[in-house]
């Protein structure tokens, strides 16, 4: 069992079954909700109820959250915050499955732990910031734009593999040996 | 015909269970490929692991041909769809900007949540400092509104950009697709093996 488990942990799927998949679920996610799909949407409404439960004077008079203030009913935004634990019980499901989960920090050898922490925060707040700018991050933008033909989701989506590309040079001491 | 719930065809209760069987299927689809591993991810960056762009460009072309088939069919009011609205100078930036965030953390939302599922501390960082970031822009918003609302072009498809039709742009993004999946396994052939 321990050597079979110890087998799997890296076997994935083959990517193109998975994108097979992937693309079979914005399907059918289009079919039945005429969305796509979304990652960042859920957690902007854990931030927006977090701000009205604690500071609901300022959340009023803020210009960003008294938008979402008078759009309290707004269903979308709980579709996605209910999409978004689904995704946590089923990447847990899958990595637990593949005797994946458990807690450890994944950095390259040469990498101190608390610098790639560092890093990860750096890239988060980044990626919330320019996700709230763009109207969505990689999943609601990207993929689900590009899947309908937006022309947006295909911005978005070269400007983000892009700058990556541009910057992968100056930042490979982080990620290559 | 879909969509259901544009349709009436599901009420609003049963919709929210849904989302959470839809969000499992995308978090477990996610992981299983691999997702919740930032080194697999920026692999893409560096030729060492091209998986990012498999995964993306297929699920992508996937869905672009079946949903225009289910139009086709009737299955799908095509036009009723959430085209995901155009702003021409945020998206670009917005995009920039979250490709800083993707060499440097190594996730993106939907990956760094799939990562701290399965209890990588470095994806649970990530995601706390993508509710940080969503804070940090609600401070900020006031000053780029003007930016944030420039160069509204509504909710416009590349094929009408373009002037192409859907038939032909598909077939185009397929053949591009095909020679970009030969491409990159060269690439990964040649660039020395990353092991993590």
């Amino acid at each position: 069992m321990k050597f079979w488990e110890e087998n799997k942990k890296h076997v994935y799927w083959n990517p193109y079954f998975g994108g097979f998949m992937l693309g079979l679920l914005l399907i059918a996610t289009f079919y039945i909700t005429g969305r796509g799909l979304g990652a960042t949407g859920g957690t902007k409404s854990v931030v927006v109820a977090t701000v009205e439960t604690v500071a609901p004077k300022y959340a009023e008079r803020s210009e960003y959250y008294g938008k979402y203030y008078d759009e309290e009913a707004n269903p979308m935004n709980n579709w996605l915050m209910f999409e978004t634990i689904g995704m946590l019980a089923g990447a847990f499901l899958s990595g637990a499955l593949s005797g994946r989960a458990k807690f450890r920090i994944q950095h390259p050898k040469h990498i101190e732990p608390n610098k790639r922490l560092m890093w990860a925060a750096v890239g988060g707040l980044l990626f919330g910031i320019g996700s709230q700018f763009a109207r969505g991050c990689t999943s609601g933008a990207a993929l689900s734009g590009s899947a309908v033909l937006s022309l947006g989701g295909f911005i978005t989506m070269f400007a983000i593999f892009g700058t990556a590309y541009v910057l992968a040079y100056f930042f490979r001491k982080l990620w290559l040996n | 015909m879909g969509p259901l719930t544009y349709f009436g065809e599901i009420s609003t209760e049963w919709n929210y269970v849904i989302a959470l069987f839809i969000g499992m299927a995308f978090g477990y689809i996610m992981e299983a490929s691999g997702f919740s591993s930032s080194r697999k991810l920026v692999g893409v960056f560096y030729g060492y692991d091209f998986a990012v762009l498999r995964v993306f460009v297929t699920a992508t072309l996937v869905a672009i041909i079946g949903l225009l088939y289910m139009g086709y069919f009737g299955w799908i009011d095509y036009e009723v769809l959430f085209v995901h609205p155009t702003f021409v100078f945020s998206a670009a930036i917005g995009g920039i900007i979250m490709g800083f965030g993707f060499i440097t953390g190594g996730f993106c939302p939907g990956t760094s949540l799939c990562a701290a599922a399965i209890g990588k501390i470095d994806g649970i960082v990530f995601t706390i400092a993508l509710f940080v970031g969503i804070m940090v822009y609600s401070w900020i918003y006031p000053i780029l509104e003007p930016w944030y609302n420039t160069g509204n072009l509504g909710h416009i498809k590349i094929t009408e950009w373009l002037g192409v039709s859907e038939g032909w742009f598909v077939f185009g993004f397929a053949i591009i697709a095909v020679v970009l999946f030969y491409i990159t396994n060269l690439i990964r052939k040649k660039i020395k093996p990353v092991h993590y």
